[in-house]
């Protein structure tokens, strides 16, 4: 029976009000979702299924919308360096002149800097692996700054990693698909990033607002930053890795310290991401699973403080010398002499002993 | 006279169509394309049937429409699920509760209500930014793409113009 026939039939509901109504259930979904929203945490599963089609469908359409801007820009950068090779080469002798000065300082430096880490016996981080990517689509809003770079979990990248391009960090990956991660730059305004300033080691956190210099906050010290210092990654916390170039310090007009970003000053078209997750990473895992521990070093056994309680009598032996050479043979040399083969047995012992058991404490 | 203007508009033709459009124009805006250091603006164009809509008749799928628009945004932009939602939900409540006051004025005139329209929907973007990230966008940003999008005016001018007497009992 059609709706219309029913006893239903006559009641009018005015269309106003059942728009509102509708209005209203389609507020609440919203602020469902709003509520229910955790982007900018580094648990992976924050980042929905939704997420991930939407950006996995979005990559080959991006991808294919981007490519003539990408082939526009190069073939204007061809026409370019047609038209202004002249003053470019003027300008590139200058600055080779100048780098020339720089690399005899650099090498200099570097000589100096193997010296020094000889010295102290200093072990620098092993190099971090990485994926290159190519952006694909960039929102730029106030209310979001993100990117989506066309490599994902197929390549090992994970939530939190990284993201550089060739002058400086860019932000780090909160969502990964297979074959595309999205990127949440530093500008962003749920991005966090500890920093410090270079020159003077004093920390700060680096925090986006939707603008292109983000702010610097929490900056300790007495006059700790001073305009255009340069701004490194802090590696506090273990979410990025120490010393990664961010950019310079500038005062903004609000009286806050900002940082002009160098990521900023090149192409946004590729990027890479570290594939770091955390410091544990860092530390030679072989060696710490190595199945056979290091010989034991120390002195025999015997002469051990374990094994052998210290002669009491000593301090009384040392006039003794002076006396005659050969007395001290009478308290000291009777220690060595029982180091027969018997207790240098568990030398070996303990080598051959450990594979089965090496496991067990880790 | 003919019954066909009483007939109900078809859902696909003035919902369907304009979603699809700002979808495509959203998709088009996010490319990373940078010309002599200048990045595109990106414009809010859900702005556009969120007026539109609106000033065309009340309807009971509209805010839905705008709603899954607003997630899609939210989702391609990679920003909090929900804010461009809710925020297009205010703006369109707004027009639907001033509609009375707006209909039948000069083309500047209607300018200026969706440039306000436009303004009340990015403070409220704000103030759920603010509750979401507790923290305060730059005001700057916001005004720019307040003003890109300011700009899209003469696009939901068109389509109000093209649906507003298609159903004669919404006149």
């Amino acid at each position: 029976m059609p709706f219309r026939e029913g006893p239903l039939g006559d009641l009018k509901v005015p269309l106003t009000w059942t728009a509102a109504v509708a209005l209203i259930v389609a507020a609440v979904i919203a602020v469902a979702f709003l509520l229910a929203d955790r982007r900018e945490t580094l648990q992976d599963q924050a980042y929905g299924v939704t997420r991930q089609t939407v950006d996995v469908v979005a990559k080959p359409v991006s991808g294919a919308i981007a490519a003539p801007g990408r082939w526009t820009g190069l073939g204007l950068d061809y026409v370019r360096s047609y038209f202004f090779t002249a003053a470019e080469n003027r300008r590139l002798k200058a600055e080779l002149a100048e780098m020339r000065q720089w690399r005899d300082r650099a090498l200099a430096l570097q000589d100096q800097n193997e010296r020094f880490k000889s010295l102290m016996g200093l072990r620098t981080d092993p190099p971090i692996p990485m994926a290159a990517a190519r952006v694909v689509s960039d929102s730029r809003g106030p209310f979001a700054n993100t990117r989506l770079a066309d490599a994902g979990s197929e390549r090992g990248i994970q939530v939190g990693n990284p993201v550089l391009n060739e002058r400086g960090l860019v932000g780090r990956v909160v969502g990964v698909s297979r074959g595309v991660s999205r990127v949440l730059l530093l500008t962003d305004i749920a991005s966090r990033t500890p920093v410090m300033i270079d020159r003077t080691n004093a920390r700060a956190i680096l925090t986006g607002d939707g603008g292109p210099n983000p702010k610097l906050e929490y900056l300790r010290g007495v006059d700790p930053i001073q305009q255009g210092d340069r701004v490194v990654t802090s590696g506090d916390g273990g979410v990025v890795p120490r010393g990664l170039p961010v950019g310079a310090a500038v005062k903004g007009l609000d009286g806050r310290w900002r940082v002009v970003l160098f990521a900023d000053q090149s192409s946004i078209d590729f990027v890479r991401i570290l594939l770091f997750k955390d410091f544990a990473q860092l530390a030679d895992e072989k060696a710490l699973q190595a199945k056979t521990l290091p010989p034991v070093t120390t002195e025999d056994p015997q002469t051990s403080i374990l094994s052998v309680p210290p002669p009491a009598a000593t301090p009384a032996a040392p006039p003794a010398p002076q006396a005659t050479p050969t007395p001290p043979a009478t308290s000291t040399a009777t220690q060595p002499k029982p180091a027969t083969p018997k207790p240098a047995t568990p030398k070996p012992a303990a080598a051959t002993a450990t594979p089965a058991s090496a496991g067990a404490p880790r | 006279m003919s019954m066909s203007g009483a007939r109900p508009l078809n859902p696909g033709r003035w919902l369907g169509v304009p979603m699809l459009l700002c979808m495509l124009a959203t998709v088009l805006f996010a490319a990373p394309i940078r010309i002599w250091g200048l990045q595109l603006p990106e414009p809010v164009f859900a702005m556009v049937p969120a007026f539109a809509w609106a000033m065309i008749r009340p309807s009971i799928l509209a805010p839905f429409a705008l709603l899954l628009l607003g997630l899609f945004l939210d989702i391609f932009w990679g920003g909090p699920t929900g804010l461009w939602g809710l925020s297009l939900l205010v703006a369109y409540a707004m027009v639907l509760i001033l509609r009375n006051a707006m209909t039948g004025q000069s083309r500047p005139m209607m300018w200026a209500w969706f440039a306000g329209v436009t303004g009340v929907a990015m403070a409220a973007g704000f103030l759920f930014t603010m509750l979401d990230s507790l923290a305060m966008p730059s005001l700057l940003a916001v005004f720019w793409q307040f003003l890109v999008t300011a700009l899209l005016f003469p696009f939901a001018h068109r389509l109000v113009d093209r649906f507003e007497d298609a159903d004669v009992r919404f006149r």
